[in-house]
């Protein structure tokens, strides 16, 4: 029953998506003009910007990115269409829903935004199957925990402010676990290094999932 | 009086902490030298800080629950002393660390993690404010408290030992028992940490009967 409800509502999200086109190709503007902005403000030429500098740009461009796609996932129903979910769905479901459309979302914005800004800064990673596993952790993360945050802020009255603030320090310890792995993965270190990380962000994750799954029905009651 | 006791034992503890800290001999050790005696104010912030913050998230699991004044004005006043400890706790450190590491801030996970922490709950402070609607603004900062909570969990835990820390009991630093953290010393620093914690307690008491008593007044004018 959840299950179908959770296959039903994504299937509207997509579809909405690909319908109006607004969230993603505006995504996509975002994150080639912020690369673009960082090419050019550093001023060089691809290959010249160090690993740990590539790899901190790069996340914190992620997280811009997220938090401005994922903010939408709530602001953007009316009135009308939440009352009509609120009747038909349970709320479990909604969120669930949200969180895999998010994350789909995100892993698709995170691996073109990682083409797009190898292309234009250099492409130092070695290992690149690791790397591309963290981006996989980091768009299910960032998307778990901010589709949360996203319905939490967008009831308050200065939703976008609001976003921000309340998502940057949760989001911290999960960015911490994601530079460290996506550096590893840069090194070419042994795979066995990332475990750690690898454990860690899996069991925030868990802990955030489990957490919102819990606490999204008192949120949407109001 | 029989409901008090605590309170005359909070006001006995300090005083014990406070004097004999101050005046009881101290292991000498290199480097540490007499500010160990930092032991008694900076640690025991902390361990206020958790339990109170946790005070505050049982009281907003309590609210969601059972939606009722006195428990959003309970969580809200405990989360504002934890953030007072925590401030207390970040301020004794740095003076510590300054003495002991060499510099106010260097960039250690546990120093980070506590600021972090207290991002989360100013960002709480900054949620709660942005409704002006009574029981919303209850059910949303509680939502906002618990989560938040959970999300500190990792950071506060597990992150520190993950990574190298200049605090003891982390990557390869002696840990707390190590040190002689001899019989002396926990003869003064137990009586601390429950002297503290309590007068945190006793603070969000005060605090939220004086807030239930001004709603009250509220609503009767």
């Amino acid at each position: 029953m959840l299950f179908k409800e959770v296959i039903y509502l994504m299937q509207k999200d997509f579809l909405l998506e690909w319908r109006q086109k607004y969230a993603f190709n505006g995504m996509l503007l975002y994150v080639s003009s912020t690369v673009f902005v960082c090419y050019l403000s550093f001023g060089l030429r691809s290959n010249a910007l160090q690993v740990p500098v590539w790899n901190a740009l790069f996340w914190i461009i992620l997280l811009f990115t997220s938090v401005n796609a994922i903010a939408k996932s709530f602001m953007q129903e009316n009135r009308g269409r939440l009352l009509y979910f609120y009747s038909i769905v349970s709320p479990q479901g909604i969120i669930l829903a949200k969180i895999l459309y998010n994350a789909c979302l995100m892993l698709v914005l995170a691996l073109i935004c990682f083409v797009f800004y190898a292309f234009v800064l250099g492409n130092p990673v070695q290992d690149i199957p690791m790397f591309l596993l963290s981006i996989l952790l980091g768009a299910i993360g960032f998307s778990t925990s901010l589709t949360m945050i996203s319905g939490i802020a967008s009831k308050a009255a200065n939703s976008s402010t609001l976003m921000a603030v309340l998502s940057f320090p949760v989001i911290v310890p999960m960015l911490l676990m994601l530079i460290k792995m996506s550096k590893n993965a840069m090194d070419g270190l042994e795979r066995a290094a990332s475990l750690d990380e690898l454990l860690t962000l899996l069991a925030i994750n868990m802990i955030v999932v489990t957490v919102s799954y819990i606490l999204f029905p008192y949120l949407w009651r109001s | 009086m029989k409901k008090n006791w605590w309170k005359i034992l909070t006001v006995l503890l300090l005083v014990f902490t406070v004097a004999v800290g101050m005046l009881s001999d101290v292991p000498r050790l290199a480097i540490l030298n007499e500010t160990i005696r930092n032991l008694y104010f900076h640690v025991p912030m902390w361990f206020g800080m958790i339990l109170i913050l946790l005070v505050s998230v049982v009281y907003s699991i309590k609210y969601l629950r059972k939606p009722s004044i006195k428990n959003d004005i309970i969580a809200h006043e405990a989360a504002k002393v934890g953030i007072l400890f925590g401030v207390l706790g970040i301020v004794t450190g740095m003076e510590w660390a300054k003495f002991t590491w060499g510099e106010y801030w260097s960039n250690d996970p546990k120093q980070n993690g506590a600021a972090i922490g207290l991002l989360i709950y100013f960002a709480y402070l900054v949620l709660r404010s942005s409704f002006a609607e009574q029981q919303q603004r209850a059910r949303i900062s509680a939502v906002y408290n618990i989560f938040a909570f959970a999300a500190l969990i990792p950071l506060l835990f597990i992150l520190p030992r993950l990574t190298d820390s200049l605090h003891p009991g982390n990557g390869g630093n002696p840990g707390f028992n190590a040190y002689d953290l001899d019989s002396s010393l926990r003869l003064v620093f137990y009586p601390a940490v429950l002297g503290w914690t309590l007068l945190g307690i006793w603070i969000v008491n005060v605090k939220s009967r004086f807030e239930i008593l001004r709603q009250r007044i509220y609503e009767n004018v």
